[in-house]
């Protein structure tokens, strides 16, 4: 799962990373508290999963109580590339003299942790040329390789010192959580010589939720994507106005890109996975009944051992209860496709025999 | 280097003919063990053994003895292929009873495998010099000889084409396509949509890439890590003369959010699409726009050599 801003601070703050004073909280009566709390000046951060809310004015200074409830509301009804501000955190300000970056990185293809570190912090380190990059194995960071990378990065003495002690809790966590990114950035070097994390993003494993109880109360799903993981499927949602369906990742990854690539826009990457039944199929279309800006419903689906008929079932099922109706354009391949073909005949379902003419249909009925 | 097609298909007898390896399945009363087991049978596949703790002495569908541990099935019958199909939870400790009792081809089934226990189980397999292949892998198939996978039979017909994917659903589009263009395949392998894979797609490519058989190969990534660039590079670099065609989904998906695969997901310019399908075009290799369009694309390939 990806941490917010604050999360990622918590958990630095429980390994020993120093951090900013800062409060969170997700209503102006309680940030009217920390605001108390805290005390001018500060700054007013919105909380959201996605990068470049700087840019896009998500982080203000805020002086006086004036300031304030002017500016909170304004903070906490955004939304920063389709994302909505989940917290705002109040935080101090610190007085920076210069700012690196390190991160640590589950490097796929390696397959290990990677260290990267810059002299140049606080952009994305994308567009970041002077990088140290030090493989290193699955087990801690030792003490040896971390000062290296603070020399390689220009640091001395004491803040040399700081740098490999940070680096080594960073480890830590990413390790003790089974993190694929923890991520500092910037990491300051104030005005008196003292290191501090001044932002931070830590990504975990999904699939190691199950040894992390105490992460689960980050976990943040929308409410459909949490009844979709319950039925067994994987549901992102976009806000355009055509559900795509499919079985696999792989093919609904492929069907997303060739509506997008011929002017849709979809509301919903479904996939309805290996062990798909009668009945979670039902369960998609019942979540996709309720996004109320979905116009049209295209499904894809390569039968194999998921038959194309246990599919057919489910949408007849959706026709006789009223569950849907949308026009459904539908393309299926594999086991039994012409028996499932024959069942949804006098539906509302309109078949094709590929997937482009198919395509072509949902757009066009979107775009009305 | 291990030799996936002699482990998967032995050496040819003196009639020219390639042998069935034995199989073990791990998990094989499961409701999806079970399900899997009986279609390998009726592909043809050679399963002589069964593991599931606490139900040694039974036998599944009356004829394959079923063991308390995978030691004790290879004890009695040679087998150095298993396939598994635990739950993720169970996976680790499945995986090193498999390897730690000589077993050299690892099929890991279940999806959701944390990376920390597909890590250890990779470096667990070096040491034994074993390969697995997965996790989150609809498995491996020598076409018309042995399927050791969830995969459908039907789209997959024999012949000289490897085809290397991450995703399952789009192997079995694309080999269908394949098939009814004339292009058998060779051997199938799924890498797998988790971001750490047991078989990345370069050491895919080293174990067909030799097969005097192996006439071209196909390659569908997708969006996720850079093990596509990382086999470009390869390919470049090893001067691989054979045409390759290759398929890359998730070119619209949004960044930072994870495609249905663990392994699906684009952190920066770090995944992208535009990156894998730049490292194809230095390395010679045309990209289809969709699925349907890599057939096509491998004949021309094919016909201009």
């Amino acid at each position: 799962m990806r941490l917010l801003e604050y999360q990622a601070k918590e958990l630095f703050k429980e390994f020993g990373i120093r951090t900013p004073p800062s409060i969170s909280s997700t209503d102006i009566e309680k940030g009217r508290k920390d605001a108390k709390e805290l005390g001018y000046p500060f700054v007013i951060k919105v909380q959201v999963p996605v990068g470049g809310r700087g840019k896009a004015g998500g982080i203000q200074k805020c002086n006086s109580d004036d300031e304030f409830e002017l500016k909170y509301p304004q903070l906490l009804n955004m939304s920063i590339k389709g994302e909505k501000t989940r917290a705002i955190l109040l935080e101090k300000m610190a007085d920076i003299e210069k700012e690196l970056y390190l991160s640590l990185f589950l490097n796929r293809s390696k397959r290990c942790y990677t260290i990267i570190a810059s002299s140049e912090g606080g952009v994305e380190i994308e567009s970041v040329k002077n990088q140290t990059i030090r493989e290193v194995g699955l087990g801690d960071v030792d003490a040896q390789t971390a000062k290296e990378v603070a020399n390689e990065i220009g640091l001395k003495d004491s803040q040399e010192e700081q740098f490999v002690e940070m680096l080594q809790k960073l480890s830590k966590l990413t390790i003790e959580k089974e993190a694929e990114l923890a991520e500092i950035n910037p990491l300051a070097i104030l005005k008196d010589g003292t290191l501090m994390a001044l932002d931070g993003k830590v990504m975990t494993d999904d699939n190691s939720n199950f040894r992390h109880e105490e992460l689960q109360k980050y976990q943040e799903k929308s409410e459909l994507e949490e009844q979709a993981e319950k039925s067994g499927f994987s549901l992102v949602e976009l806000d355009g106005n055509i559900a795509v369906i499919g079985n696999g990742a792989g093919l609904v990854m492929s069907t997303f890109d060739l509506v997008t690539d011929n002017g849709g826009k979809p509301a919903t990457f479904l996939d309805v996975g290996g062990g798909a039944t009668t009945e979670s199929v039902y369960e998609a279309l019942t979540l996709i009944s309720k996004m109320k800006r979905v116009k049209g419903i295209l499904v894809n689906l390569y039968g194999g051992i998921v038959k194309t008929t246990t599919v057919a079932e489910a949408f007849i099922q959706a026709y006789d209860n009223n569950l849907i109706d949308l026009p459904v354009f539908a393309r299926l391949m594999g086991t039994e496709s012409d028996k499932a073909k024959e069942m949804l005949k006098d539906t509302k379902t309109k078949m094709f025999d590929s997937i482009e003419e198919a395509i072509n249909g949902v757009v066009m009925e979107a775009n009305k | 280097m291990t030799d996936i097609y002699e482990i998967l298909r032995g050496k040819k007898n003196v009639d020219g003919n390639y042998q069935k390896q034995p199989v073990i399945v791990q998990g094989i009363t499961g409701k999806y063990g079970s399900t899997h087991t009986k279609l390998m049978l009726d592909y043809g596949t050679n399963i002589v053994a069964g593991v599931t703790p606490g139900k040694a002495g039974q036998k599944f569908e009356d004829k394959i003895p079923i063991y308390d541990s995978v030691k004790d099935a290879v004890e009695a019958t040679g087998a150095e292929i298993s396939i598994v199909f635990v739950p993720a939870k169970f996976f680790l400790n499945a995986a090193k009873d498999a390897l730690n009792s000589g077993i050299k081809l690892l099929v890991a089934i279940p999806e959701h495998v944390p990376i920390r226990d597909a890590m250890e189980v990779i470096e667990l397999a070096k040491q034994k010099d074993a390969v697995m292949i997965g996790p989150n892998t609809p498995g491996v198939i020598v076409p018309g000889l042995i399927k050791v996978g969830i995969m459908p039979a039907s789209p997959f017909s024999s012949g000289k084409v490897a085809v290397l994917s991450k995703s399952g659903t789009l192997l079995y589009e694309i080999s269908n396509n394949l098939t009814s263009a004339g292009f058998g395949q060779n051997i199938t392998i799924g890498i797998g949509g988790d971001p750490v894979n047991g078989t990345r797609m370069i050491d895919a490519f080293d174990m067909v890439k030799d097969d005097p058989e192996l006439e071209a190969m196909v390659v569908v990534g997708e969006i996720g890590g850079d093990s596509e660039e990382i086999l470009a590079q390869h390919i470049i670099d090893t001067g691989f003369k054979k045409p390759i065609v290759g398929y890359i989904a998730g070119r619209q998906a949004p960044k930072e959010k994870r495609m249905g695969h663990a392994g699906a997901i684009v952190m920066g310019t770090y995944g992208s699409a535009e990156s894998k399908i730049s490292m194809f075009a230095k390395a010679n290799i045309p990209v289809a726009k969709r699925p349907g369009e890599v057939a096509v694309l491998l004949a021309g390939k094919m016909s201009s050599q």
